[in-house]
């Protein structure tokens, strides 16, 4: 998996250590009936550094980005995104919502609209963007994934990579300052992976501030800031990526890193 | 210089026709092979069905045309009569030819009949225009509003020179359709708004809604009918006296609402949850996903159970006639009841079905192309 994406030199960080943190989470923790699937994670992730959290299944990663905009509710711990503390006031969720996009594994784009009206949707009704701006900010972003020929047909007519492109299109219309990718590519064909890739690398080197659940380890070298490694619903170890991938401290890193390099 | 043999080549070799499958794999023949001579149990089954069909089918034609006798002088049924007791029966369609009129308009007064005539070509036209997808704009509702009112106007009269035609008076077709339209266009919003508090976060909603769904599911329509004729005019302080049809129509409403929000509940289970995290996710309000993501989907996938149930409805407001309302059905029973016509029951109750047929048959098809067109965005 890592292969796709070996060549290449790695970015020159974006981290703003001057500004406060773009997230911030705090002992933060969360159960699903008796198990417990979050315990005492902290993280702090700085404005346009770029997170890769990695881990074995089952190890509580996609559970902890989908907390930062509460499409799972924490139980205990504060999270604190862009200054707004996730508590039950929508107004404060509202705010998260809209300044953080989300690109999910099974990508989720309305199969019943166009790729153009996918992308218009929420600018037009959250942003109050008029129409005929929010589509040439469409068409903008599609050009940018690099499919802006598809901009009239439905979801179901495209490849999954392309689908995977307008859905990080989608995310981006909204101007986001914060993108969470939850297993991007895991959904994905080998030869539809670069593609996408090549898309989320396109966007870190812009600054902006990413946390990317992935296993493809390549990626991570080369756009990372950081890797955080997950297991078991805790966070074991972080570090950069030559560091993490080079000199892993702990047991359960190694054990996860020789059980992903061997699938290759 | 390569080019140019290479196409002189090609020129030369000949173009293959394009081929065809073998003959007995396509077409009307391999067809009828297929579905109804593909065994000796298969032919068999088909020559008996085949020769039962054809028969009743020529004993049908006979009575309904060949025999037929279709109008009579002043009510003088002896002929139709003596065709009943006879060897090569006939239908009596006399009793439609003199009856008709009735039927279709019940007690309303006779000079006036143009006008629930009308009535029902407003509803008719209102139903196809409805269906039509270009004209699915807002000015609909204008549309849907105003006709309403004529109608309205037309029935009850009073104004504009026409003479006040009390609602005891109204009866058959225009019956049948003011509960069925009525009834529809108001339940299928309530279903809407309780199939979503059933699935609501506020507890209370949904307590509530479940209450209401699983209260009117578990009583018969025609108790919620009877208690709406006789016990609520009881609660109901002296003097004051809500319209008879507007009580029906309210239990209708309320009877239909119930069952079709189970319907569009389970379209709403069954989107995917991603659908729901990806609205969430763009920040889309509550209302904002319902009416651009979730209901968009959720009825597209429920059409054909969604007028199933409308079909069933709309014969269902023949159960009106148990607490005395004219529609169609019960106009035609008490058209047959004068006694001259006695004994012509089947071929008034023929009649009605052939309308309640063309009505019916006619949602059907058209939720069919609704499908077809609606889902298109499926297919690759």
């Amino acid at each position: 998996m890592s292969a796709a994406l070996d060549e290449g030199p790695s970015l020159a960080s974006a981290v703003r250590t001057d500004a406060p943190p773009a997230i911030l989470l705090d002992k933060v923790n969360k159960w699903y009936g008796a198990m417990h699937v979050l315990r005492d994670v902290s993280l702090q992730v700085a404005t346009g550094e770029r997170v890769v959290v990695c881990g074995p299944s089952g190890s509580g990663k996609s559970t902890m980005i989908r907390c930062i905009n509460r499409l799972e509710q924490h139980q205990e711990g504060r999270i604190v995104v862009d200054g707004h503390e996730l508590t039950d006031d929508v107004r404060a969720l509202d705010a998260i919502r809209r300044e953080v996009g989300m690109v999910f594994q099974s990508f989720n784009l309305f199969p019943h609209l166009t790729i153009l009206e996918n992308l218009t949707l929420a600018p037009i009704w959250v942003r109050k963007t008029p129409k005929r701006e929010a589509e040439a900010l469409a068409m903008h972003y599609l050009e940018r994934v690099k499919i802006p020929e598809q901009a009239r047909k439905y979801p179901g007519q495209l490849s999954g990579g392309q689908q995977q492109r307008v859905a990080i299109a989608r995310a981006l219309c909204m101007k986001p300052k914060i993108m969470l990718f939850d297993e991007p590519t895991s959904a994905l064909d080998p030869e539809m992976i670069k593609e996408v890739l090549d898309t989320m690398v396109g966007l870190a080197e812009d600054g902006m501030t990413m946390i990317c659940v992935t296993h493809e380890m390549g990626f991570a070298q080369r756009v990372a800031d950081r890797v955080v490694f997950m297991d078991r619903g805790e966070v074991v170890e972080q570090g950069t990526p030559d560091r993490m991938f080079g000199s892993p401290s702990t047991d359960r890193l190694k054990l996860f890193l020789s059980q992903v390099l061997r699938g290759h | 210089m390569s080019d140019i043999t290479l196409s002189t080549s090609v020129a030369a070799v000949p173009e293959a026709a394009p081929r065809q499958p073998p003959a007995l794999t396509t077409g009307p023949l391999a067809w009828f092979r297929a579905n109804l001579f593909s065994s000796w149990l298969n032919t068999a089954l088909t020559l008996v069905l085949g020769y039962l069909i054809v028969r009743y089918a020529i004993s049908f034609v006979d009575w309904a045309f060949v025999h037929a006798i279709w109008s009579v002088e002043n009510n003088q049924t002896a002929a139709c009569r003596a065709l009943k007791a006879s060897a090569t029966p006939g239908a009596c369609w006399a009793v439609i030819t003199e009856k008709h009129r009735f039927i279709l308009f019940g007690t309303y007064p006779y000079e006036e009949h143009w006008r629930p005539a009308i009535v029902c070509a407003l509803f008719t036209a209102l139903y196809v225009v409805s269906a039509m997808r270009r004209f699915w704009r807002w000015e609909l509702a204008i549309v849907w509003a105003v006709t309403l009112v004529v109608i309205g106007v037309l029935m009850w009269g009073g104004v504009l020179g026409l003479s006040y035609v009390p609602q005891e008076r109204w009866g058959g077709l225009p019956i049948t359709l003011i509960l069925a339209t009525f009834g529809l266009a108001f339940a299928f919003p309530l279903a809407v708004l309780v199939a979503l508090g059933r699935r609501s976060s506020m507890p209370a909603v949904r307590v509530l809604c479940v209450a209401y769904v699983e209260l009117v599911r578990g009583v018969p329509l025609i108790s919620v009918l009877f208690m709406a004729s006789v016990m609520f005019p009881l609660f109901l302080p002296e003097g004051i006296n809500i319209d008879k049809l507007l009580r029906a129509q309210v239990a209708f409403i309320l009877f239909a609402g119930a069952y079709l929000a189970e319907v569009v509940r389970g379209g709403l289970q069954a989107l995917p949850k991603g659908q729901y995290e990806a609205a969430d996710a763009l920040g889309l309000s509550y209302w904002h996903k319902t009416g651009f993501i979730i209901l968009p989907q959720a009825l597209r996938l429920v059409i054909p159970p969604l007028v199933n149930t409308f079909i069933g409805f709309f014969k269902d407001t023949s159960l009106v006639l148990i607490i005395g309302i004219f529609d169609l059905l019960t106009a035609g029973k008490t058209a047959v009841v004068e006694p001259a016509w006695q004994g012509f029951g089947v071929e008034v109750y023929v009649a009605i079905s052939v309308v309640y047929f063309v009505y019916c048959f006619a949602m059907s098809r058209y939720s069919q192309n609704l499908e077809a067109e609606l889902n298109r965005h499926r297919v690759r």
